[in-house]
């Protein structure tokens, strides 16, 4: 039987909990290779992976970029500032084009929730989603389950808060569905307008930070999605800050040896204070690192590779 | 085609007359002749046993895109899916291009319907200019050159003291408003209901609480002016809760509920994995909206059933969700999805469902037909219940291939479809 069956990866909702520890083990295994003197290795050789970005991403993309390198895929990366899709071309038009070149896979980003699932209709390719709208972001999750693992040896049991942002947010969406199904305990915060309808199902909700952070080995802060608000979440970004915000005082109401997450890019001073982004227990550029671990994982299983072969 | 046609042999069932029994047919120059036992001499005679005989449907919501969007639909074939899907008239939406505003332009749509039209076309003129909202068009003009009803479907009117205006001055053309009952600030960007599984989709939700207070404030605005109001394809329990509470108050309000709403929620958007024949407005909305619907549909809350027949070229729905053109086609699947999944199921006995489909929609516009009684048009539908349909979009008479359910199996369909005493359908 294969590690990982699924010919895509388009969200963590329908993984099982053992196709998420297989695809950590993968990323615990591939993450040496970063650390050798010669970052290279031939697993993916000969396969080729598009790179189709819609929204601006510096982490991902790049992260994706350098996974794709290491791994010896050839790539390409296009972004619509630069591509035909200021001369009006269709997303299927687009990637029937590039499928025209042969590519095994296409990663993709968008702003609409479900364009992943779309492809993954009408194309050959095998498609990882990079963030779909405000849907999923399945490798952002997965990066960050490899640093809380990383960093405090499980996830089942780790009292998780996520704070901030939960409407809009895809990253929220994926990280739920995962510690959930990896027994971690989580709780969400943000203030009632940026609640989405329902998500108290998945995870508990409180509309209080401080009743959040309480007791937490791990925050993670979610951005402020500014460029997705049409107006009227919240009255004031020091408002914001000062009633939702992660303050070095808020955080000392978690474990001692809390960890602080971030996806980037943060807004200092609004979701997140400063000395707190850059104090002792943030880990957010290990989340930068462990993300391209991650995404060789997922460019590894889906092209082919099995779980055993790095182990 | 003889003038003199005798359906022969059939089980008639016309809730018009309390009919339901089996009866011959005749019609004549047009109209209907006789009930029961008449001489069929000279007449061309259809063996119609077996089989179902009702007064020709009419739906009172459908979008045939012309003038302005043949790319979409147009008379001929809006007119041909009807008489496929056993209707005898629709009721033509005003939103094409330029908006069926004028009478100009409703006197198009009748030329180019009695040139190439299949069954009968009643326009429905807009309610403001250009559907803008602002400023009531021209009723008299409207009413003169043809129109039934006024409307701004797809175009909700957001304004009170507007749509106050528009019932008041409809009185004096004897013309019903009909609403698409929806707060248009709270649906803005939504592209399917709100609630749970539009957060796990991370879809923008349309929510029913914006529909149930629009519901609200015509129904409230009707009994202040004393106008007549239509509700157009209620999708909510708390939207079909306003409209009971309006009828039994004696206000003039009517609804109708269309078959999707009826038998699908929101959860297919997810299972479907986001396919676009999911994405319609009003929205698929959750299982306790649907059978509160059901339950509106047997308690006489909702008059009819109309289709919201909305045709769409392929590239129109072949995209990202959020993008993808609100609306589905309806006129070809509606009458199997009724015999089978209303009828079938036992939701509505078939004298209802006729009712629902024919009799109602006649009463509500002031429409003629709904009747086999002697001296009405000869438009009638025949049914089929034993009939196989296995619905496949590829072969409908629409342009549009937009349907949520291609591949579905039902038992029942219609049979025969004819217009005026002319057969133009036949299964």
């Amino acid at each position: 039987m294969k590690a990982y069956p699924h010919r895509h990866l388009l969200g963590i909702e329908e993984l099982s909990p053992e196709h998420v520890q297989t695809i950590l083990d993968t990323a615990d295994g591939l993450r040496e290779v970063l650390d050798r003197p010669i970052k290279k290795v031939p697993a993916l050789r000969g396969k080729t992976v598009v790179n189709l970005f819609y929204e601006p991403s510096t982490r991902t993309r790049a992260s994706f970029e350098v996974a794709e390198k290491v791994l010896s895929a050839d790539s390409l990366s296009i972004t619509t500032a630069t591509s035909s899709v200021q001369k009006g071309e269709t997303l299927l038009d687009t990637a029937r084009n590039l499928e025209a070149m042969n590519p095994d896979m296409i990663v993709i980003r968008h702003s609409s929730s479900g364009a992943p699932h779309f492809l993954a209709r009408h194309c050959r390719s095998a498609i990882v989603n990079a963030g779909d709208g405000a849907h999923e972001h399945p490798t952002q999750a997965l990066l960050d389950a490899l640093t809380l693992r990383q960093k405090k040896g499980r996830l089942k049991g780790l009292r998780v808060a996520i704070v901030g942002d939960l409407l809009h947010s895809r990253v929220m969406r994926s990280n739920v569905w995962l510690l959930t199904k990896m027994g971690a305990d989580v709780v969400l915060c943000a203030p009632p307008t940026l609640v989405p309808p329902g998500i108290e199902a998945l995870a508990p909700v409180t509309h209080r930070i401080d009743e959040a952070v309480e007791g937490a080995d791990a925050v993670m802060m979610l951005r402020i999605q500014r460029e997705r608000m049409t107006g009227g979440f919240y009255p004031s970004d020091r408002e914001y800050h000062l009633r939702f915000g992660l303050t070095a005082a808020r955080a000392a109401r978690a474990k001692k040896d809390v960890l602080i997450l971030h996806p980037g890019p943060m807004n200092r001073g609004v979701e997140i204070a400063s000395e707190v982004a850059d104090g002792p227990y943030s880990v957010i550029l290990d989340q930068v690192t462990n993300g391209v671990a991650v995404r060789m994982a997922v460019l590894y299983l889906l092209l082919g590779g099995s779980a055993e072969a790095v182990a | 085609m003889k003038e003199r046609v005798l359906l022969k042999g059939g089980r008639v069932v016309d809730p018009s007359q309390g009919i339901d029994e089996p009866l011959d047919v005749l019609l004549d120059s047009g109209v209907v002749e006789a009930l029961g036992k008449a001489s069929a001499k000279g007449a061309e005679v259809i063996d119609v046993s077996g089989l179902v005989v009702c007064p020709g449907f009419i739906d009172l919501h459908v979008h045939l895109r012309e003038p302005g969007r043949e790319d979409k639909e147009t008379i001929a074939t809006g007119t041909r899916a009807a008489a496929a899907g056993g209707f005898t008239a629709v009721c033509a939406m005003p939103n094409t291009e330029p908006v069926n505003d004028q009478a100009g332009i409703t006197r198009f749509i009748l030329d180019r319907a009695r040139a190439e039209g299949a069954v009968r076309v009643y326009p429905i003129g807009a309610i403001t200019k250009g559907s803008m909202g602002e400023e009531i068009a021209e009723y008299g003009d409207l009413r003169e050159a043809g129109c039934v009803a006024v409307s701004d479907d797809g175009r909700p009117v957001a304004s009170a003291r507007v749509f106050r205006r528009a019932l008041e001055y409809a009185k004096a053309f004897d013309l019903t408003v009909i609403d698409h009952c929806e707060e248009p600030t709270l649906a803005q960007g939504a592209s399917m209901n709100e609630g749970p599984v539009a957060t796990l989709l991370g879809l923008r939700g349309n929510p029913s609480a914006g529909e149930a207070m629009i519901v609200e404030r015509d129904v409230l605005l009707a009994d202040l002016t004393g106008g007549k109001v239509h509700v157009a394809h209620l999708s909510t329990a708390l939207g079909a809760e306003a409209v009971r509470r309006g009828k039994a108050r004696g206000v003039r309000v009517t609804a109708e509920a269309t078959p999707h709403h009826m038998l699908l929620t929101d959860s297919l958007v997810k299972e479907s994995g986001y396919d676009t024949s999911t994405k319609m407005n009003p929205p698929l909305r959750s299982e306790s909206d649907r059978e509160a619907l059901l339950e509106a549909l047997r308690d006489g809350t909702v008059d009819c059933i109309a289709t919201d027949h909305a045709p769409h070229a392929v590239d129109d729905k072949k995209c990202e969700y959020d993008l993808a053109a609100f609306g589905i086609v309806g006129l070809e699947t509606a009458v199997a999805l009724c015999l089978d999944r209303l009828v079938g199921a036992g939701v509505v006995d078939l004298p209802r469902l006729v009712a629902l489909l024919s009799t109602n929609p006649a009463r509500v516009l002031g429409l003629p037909g709904g009747t086999l009684a002697p001296g009405s048009p000869a438009d009638v539908t025949v049914l089929d219940l034993a009939r196989k349909v296995k619905v496949d979009p590829a072969r409908f008479e629409s342009r549009g291939r937009n349907s949520p359910f291609g591949g579905w199996s039902l038992k029942g369909g219609p049979a025969m479809t004819l217009v005026g005493g002319r057969v133009v359908f036949t299964a």
